[in-house]
């Protein structure tokens, strides 16, 4: 099966046939890349929430016709800092962070080593998400309950998060395949994965085949992970009458 | 009696330096308990930041709100919250929470202090039927009309066994029917609960329709407080007149005399005019007329024109002075 495949590909000019085509079906390699494509992204994508969500949360909160008003310079700061992460890109940004990487994992190379820089990238682009989310909420429900005796907290828990959670599964679906995206790119200083094997073997030694593989691969995991978070958001809004 | 809500001097601005608008000025009322309190006023007279005012969730620069005597204002945010639970509002946007069922958005006010769920379920239950929407349970607001979704509000706005009830703007999205049987229900809340409810509205026919007292707001300022029989059938202040006659009143030259007619509650359909022109045989001319029938009873006034002979014009003011419920007035001002 696999020789004639080879022979077909090498008779219609697919130079490192045998090679690539060894390479694309081991049992382990494409499994194992998908594998390394999807858990630093997923680990960083969490961590992420948990920096940006809270911060999102204080951009809303804490404005001056917020719930929670803060002293203005915290929130300029606040801005700044955010403002400032996301407008470097993320291949710099990566580098930038090699330090920061070594510090907390001890190696600022392979794949775990990219949760942080991916992290360090996502966390103010969640902020972002969770806050523009937040900001579609119609203020009168807000005002709805603090009339019913609703503390800050419970606010925030009880009205502003659930109300928003179609919004905020949205941010969460776009916030994952960025991440996944990013990371990639971070191939390029040791990750593995995807991106990795388009990099290295794709580019870097002209194995073109298995180049659109990976790609290919790349862009069902995208799909996949877009039609799930469309279907969850769908599925959570009760705003959409289901019939 | 100790009001059960008392608002003294308030006064209110937005915004600072030149853009300053005064919302409140130095506004003063009394709601006393049971009582159902109109405050009626165009847009932008201040009635939605007075009433915001009450529960404080706009805090006034000036004068203080008194909840059975005692001031809020002076009141540490934690005990703020606890006071709210004692004076429930509802909204013209109704304000439910979208991701939550019917029972759900009136078990909130339950969840906030705690109560245990399956209690508070129960409770809720009991609102839905009093509310008149046992059958709506398990549906989301988007499932609602807008009259059953202010019934839903009203529920999670009970279920904190307040004392007052503010209702800001609560029928003007609604339909006149819905209106009337979402005043219906305040009505009947206010009845067998005891609740007193706080009307805000730019509706005359709301204010009629159940309210005992209304205060008219004007630019920030009280214009006029008093029963509603009184304040709507004579009008002291420019802004009381405003109100009643929204139109202007209707112009028709006269050369003689001009009488405002009031009524003041007697029977609607006693044909006024038209008996007094059969058993006086004098004509008047209805320059303008803003009369309601309210529980089989006539309210409102009428202008009317005499004729120009002195005779006749005394004759027919005699005969409207022997009606009852019926008062008149000449108008000396009348510009056509």
């Amino acid at each position: 099966m696999l020789e004639q495949l080879i022979s077909f590909l090498e008779s219609i000019g697919v130079s490192k046939a045998a090679e690539q085509i060894n390479f694309l079906f081991d049992p382990v390699n494409i499994p194992f890349a998908v594998w390394e494509t999807l858990y630093a992204p997923l680990i960083a994508t969490v961590l992420a929430y948990v920096i940006g969500l809270p911060l999102g949360v204080l951009l809303v909160t804490g404005e001056e016709t917020g719930i929670r008003p803060m002293r203005r310079g915290v929130m300029t700061g606040l801005n700044t800092v955010i403002n400032l992460l996301r407008s470097i890109p993320f291949l710099i940004l990566m580098v930038m962070v090699f330090p920061l990487s070594r510090l907390i994992l001890g190696t600022s190379i392979g794949t775990a080593a990219t949760i942080v820089p991916l992290t360090v990238a996502a966390a103010p682009y969640v902020a972002r998400l969770v806050e523009s989310s937040l900001r579609e909420m119609d203020r009168g429900v807000i005002e709805a309950a603090q009339s019913m005796g609703c503390s800050t907290w419970q606010i925030v828990t009880k009205v502003m998060l659930p109300e928003s959670l179609p919004g905020l599964i949205n941010g969460a679906t776009n916030a994952t395949i960025t991440i996944l995206s990013y990371g990639a790119m971070a191939g390029n200083i040791g990750g593995g994965g995807l991106g990795a094997i388009s990099l290295m073997r794709g580019h870097g030694r002209n194995q073109t085949l298995v180049l659109y593989v990976a790609v290919v691969i790349l862009v069902l995991l995208v799909q996949t992970i877009q039609s799930v978070g469309t279907a969850l958001s769908v599925k959570a809004d009760k705003r959409i009458s289901h019939k | 009696m100790e009001p059960i809500i008392e608002i003294r001097n308030l006064s209110k601005t937005f915004g600072t330096g030149q853009a300053q608008v005064a919302a409140l000025q130095n506004v003063s009322l009394q709601v006393q308990k049971g009582d159902i309190f109109g405050i009626i006023g165009l847009s932008g007279a201040g009635k939605s930041t007075l009433v915001r005012c009450i529960n404080l969730l706009e805090r006034p620069e000036e004068g203080r709100v008194l909840f059975h005597g005692s001031d809020l204002m002076g009141l540490k945010e934690k005990e703020l919250r606890l006071q709210r639970r004692k004076i429930s509002m509802i909204f013209q946007s109704f304000n439910l929470l979208d991701q939550r069922t019917a029972l759900d958005n009136i078990c909130f006010p339950l969840e906030l202090v705690g109560t245990p769920k399956k209690e508070a379920r129960k409770r809720a239950m009991e609102l839905l039927e009093t509310v008149g929407l046992p059958d709506k349970a398990d549906a989301y607001p988007v499932q609602l009309s807008g009259g059953q979704k202010q019934r839903i509000a009203i529920a999670r706005a009970l279920a904190s066994d307040p004392e007052v009830l503010l209702c800001d703007e609560a029928t003007s999205a609604l339909d006149p029917q819905t209106t009337r049987d979402v005043l219906r229900l305040l009505q009947d809340i206010n009845k067998r609960l005891g609740i007193t409810v706080i009307i805000i509205t730019h509706d005359m026919t709301v204010i009629e329709e159940i309210c005992g007292k209304v205060a008219i707001l004007n630019h920030g300022q009280v214009a006029e407080i008093g029963q509603v029989t009184e304040v709507f059938s004579h009008p002291k202040s420019e802004a009381g007149r405003r109100l009643v006659y929204p139109d202007g009143l209707p112009f028709e030259l006269s050369e003689g005399r001009v009488i405002r007619v009031a009524f003041n509650g007697g029977t609607a359909y006693q044909p006024l005019i038209a008996s007094l022109a059969i058993d006086c045989g004098v004509v008047v001319n209805i320059l303008g007329a803003d009369t309601r029938n309210i529980d089989g009873k006539a309210y409102g006034t009428m202008l009317l024109g005499l004729p120009e002979s002195e005779t006749e014009a005394a004759k027919a003011i005699a005969y409207i002075q022997s009606q009852k419920d019926i008062t008149i007035e000449e108008v000396r001002d009348y510009h056509a």
